[in-house]
C-alpha cells in the first residue's frame, strides 16, 4: 500500500489546505533553523576562524585523515572478522549435530543480547590479566566482530531457511553430503540473497566504530576534540565529522541498492532476495537488525 | 564475592538508571517515531520530505555523535536545559533526548513497513465513507499496522536498550553519581583487575534481565493482538 492510498487526490480546497500546511510547516522550520543560527552566532560558531581551518590541508593531514583511517581500518577489520564469524555461526547452527548447532545458538544469541559497548570495555580491560598488550584497536574491532558477527549468521541463517526446500533436497539425492550440500548448494544461494541485508548491517557496523570514541580509540569522533583543541571549533569540527559520517554511509547504502537491484535481475539464487530495511529481515534477525547501536 | 557485597547495591542503583533511561527513551521514542512516520506518509510534501531528511540524517549517525550534539550543541551551545541547578538531571534527560530521536527514526520506519501490511481495501473504504487523512490513519490504518509490527517494534526497544549504555559519553548519573551501566561496569572493572570476567557476566547477566521480558511480552502481544484476516 503506497503512502497516497490513504488520501484522496487532493481538489482545489485540498491543495489550498496543503499550501497552508506547507507554509506553516517551513515557517515553523525556518523558525527553527533561526534560532539555531542566531545561538550559534551568539556564541561565534559561524566566525571564519573557525572555519577556514577546514579548507586547509594540514588540517586534513594531521586531523581528519588519521581519524578516517582510524574509523576505516576498524570497519575494514572488523566487517572482515565479523562476516567470517557470521558465516561460522550460521553454518554451526545450522549442523544437524545438536553438539554443534547448540552451543553456537548460545554464542550467538549470548552475543546479540549485549550491548556491544559493554563487549568492547570486557576485551579491552579482560587483555592485561590474559598476558597482552592492551590494545584498543583489537577491543573495538573484537566487540564489533562478536556482536555484528551474530546478528549476520542470522542474516544468513534466515536466507538459507529462505530456500526451496527441494534445493537441499535434490542435493542429497544426487548423493551430496550435508556439509557439500551446505558449501556448494545452500550457502552460495543464501548470501546472493542476502547481500542486501549484510551490507546493511555493515552500514551498522560502521556506525559503531564511533563507539571507539568512549574507549578513546582515535578515530573521527575522538578528532572532534584534537580539533576543538587547536582551533577551538567543536561545533564546526563535529558538524563536518557528521557530514563524513553521513556520506560513508550513503555510500555503503548505494551500494547495499545496487546489489539488491543487480541480484533481483540477474538471479543466481531460489530464495527471495532480502531488502536492506526488509522487516522480515528485521524479524528474522531479532535485537540485532534495527540500528544494532549506535 | 566481596564483590557483591561492596558494589552489589550500587549495581542495583545502575541499573536503575538505566531502566528509567529506558523506560522514558522507549515511550519518547514510541510517540515520536508515529508522529514521524505520520510525517512521511502524510499529504502535505514538505512534511513529507522533513520526515525523510529527519529519519536519514539521524539513521547515517552514530548514536554516540548524537549523544556529543546533545550535550555541547543543545546544552552548551543551544542553552537548551532540563534542570539549571542540578547538572546530573539535566545529562539525564539530554540523554533521553538523544536516545528518543535516534530510536525514533527506527520506529517510524518500522510503522512505516507496518502501513503497507494493511491491505489496500482497508484504507480505500475509508476513503469511500469519507474519512479524511486523519481519520483515516488514526481510526483505520494505524491500529492495525501498529498490531502487526509488534516484534520488529520490540526489537527496537532492545536495542534501545542496550543503546542506553552509549549515554556514557555524556556522563549520567543518580543523584548520588553512580554511573548507568556501563560506566559503571567501567569503573569496577578499572578498580577490580582480578575480578573482570565475573562484573562482565554480572552486567550481561542485568541486560538480559531487561531485554529478555520485552520480547516475551512481545511475542505474547503479538498473538493476542494478531490482526485476523
Amino acid at each position: 500500500m503506497s503512502a497516497s492510498v490513504l488520501y484522496d487526490a487532493p481538489g482545489p480546497r485540498g491543495k489550498a489546505l496543503n499550501l497552508v500546511y506547507s507554509a506553516v510547516a517551513l515557517a515553523a522550520l525556518a523558525w527553527v533553523a533561526w534560532i539555531v543560527y542566531s545561538k550559534f552566532d551568539s556564541t561565534g560558531q559561524w566566525e571564519a576562524d573557525k572555519w577556514t581551518p577546514f579548507l586547509e590541508s594540514q588540517t586534513w593531514e594531521n586531523f581528519l585523515i588519521p581519524g578516517l583511517i582510524g574509523t576505516l581500518s576498524a570497519f575494514a577489520v572488523g566487517a572482515v572478522l565479523a562476516v567470517a564469524f557470521g558465516f561460522v555461526f550460521a553454518v554451526g547452527r545450522l549442523s544437524q549435530s545438536r553438539f554443534i548447532s547448540v552451543p553456537s545458538a548460545v554464542v550467538v544469541e549470548f552475543f546479540r543480547a549485549i550491548p556491544m559497548l559493554l563487549l568492547m570495555m570486557f576485551i579491552y580491560f579482560m587483555q592485561q590479566p590474559l598476558g597482552l598488550d592492551t590494545s584498543v584497536f583489537w577491543a573495538v574491532v573484537l566487540g564489533l566482530m562478536l556482536y555484528n558477527g551474530s546478528v549476520l549468521a542470522e542474516v544468513i541463517r534466515a536466507g538459507v531457511n529462505a530456500l526451496p526446500k527441494g534445493q537441499s533436497e535434490a542435493g542429497v539425492a544426487i548423493g551430496l553430503s550435508p556439509g557439500q550440500v551446505m558449501r556448494t548448494i545452500l550457502l552460495p544461494q543464501a548470501v546472493r540473497a542476502m547481500l542486501p541485508a549484510i551490507i546493511a548491517q555493515l552500514v551498522v557496523l560502521l556506525k559503531d566504530t564511533a563507539l571507539g570514541y568512549i574507549l578513546a580509540y582515535s578515530e573521527l569522533l575522538n578528532q572532534i576534540n584534537k580539533l576543538d583543541g587547536n582551533f577551538d571549533n567543536l561545533i564546526p569540527a563535529a558538524l563536518v565529522v557528521a557530514l563524513i559520517y553521513i556520506a560513508l554511509n550513503t555510500i555503503l547504502g548505494l551500494v547495499a541498492n545496487f546489489v539488491e537491484a543487480r541480484t533481483r535481475r540477474v538471479g543466481h539464487t531460489a530464495g527471495p532476495v532480502g531488502h536492506a530495511e526488509d522487516p522480515n529481515v528485521q524479524t528474522a534477525t531479532a535485537a540485532g537488525m534495527p540500528g544494532g547501536n549506535a | 564475592m566481596d564483590l557483591i557485597s561492596e558494589s552489589g547495591s550500587a549495581i542495583l542503583t545502575s541499573f536503575g538508571l538505566t531502566l528509567r533511561l529506558a523506560f522514558f527513551s522507549g515511550i519518547f521514542s514510541l510517540l515520536l517515531g508515529v508522529v514521524l512516520a505520520t510525517f512521511r506518509v502524510s499529504p502535505v510534501p514538505v512534511l513529507r520530505w522533513v520526515g525523510a531528511a529527519v529519519v536519514y540524517t539521524l539513521r547515517n549517525t552514530p548514536l554516540t555523535l548524537v549523544m556529543f550534539f546533545t550535550l555541547f550543541g543543545l546544552s552548551y551551545q543551544l542553552g537548551v536545559s532540563f534542570d539549571k541547578e542540578l547538572l546530573y538531571r539535566n545529562n539525564f534527560w539530554l540523554a533521553v533526548l538523544a536516545l528518543s530521536v535516534y530510536t525514533s527514526t527506527f520506529v517510524c520506519e518500522v510503522l512505516r513497513s507496518g502501513i503497507n501490511t494493511v491491505p489496500l481495501g482497508q484504507a480505500e473504504a475509508a476513503r469511500a465513507i469519507g474519512l479524511t487523512f486523519t481519520q483515516n490513519l488514526r481510526l483505520i490504518v494505524l491500529p492495525q499496522a501498529l498490531r502487526s509490527v509488534i516484534n520488529p517494534l520490540a526489537s527496537v526497544l532492545i536495542a534501545m536498550t542496550k543503546n542506553t549504555t552509549v549515554a556514557v559519553t555524556i556522563g549520567v548519573t543518580t543523584a548520588t553519581f553512580v554511573n548507568e551501566a556501563s560506566g559503571q561496569m567501567k569503573a569496577l572493572m578499572e578498580r577490580n583487575s582480578d575480578q573482570i570476567l565475573l562484573i562482565f557476566i554480572i552486567f550481561a547477566a542485568g541486560f538480559m534481565i531487561l531485554t529478555l521480558p520485552i520480547g516475551f511480552i512481545a511475542g505474547w502481544a503479538s498473538k493476542r493482538f494478531a490482526v485476523i484476516r
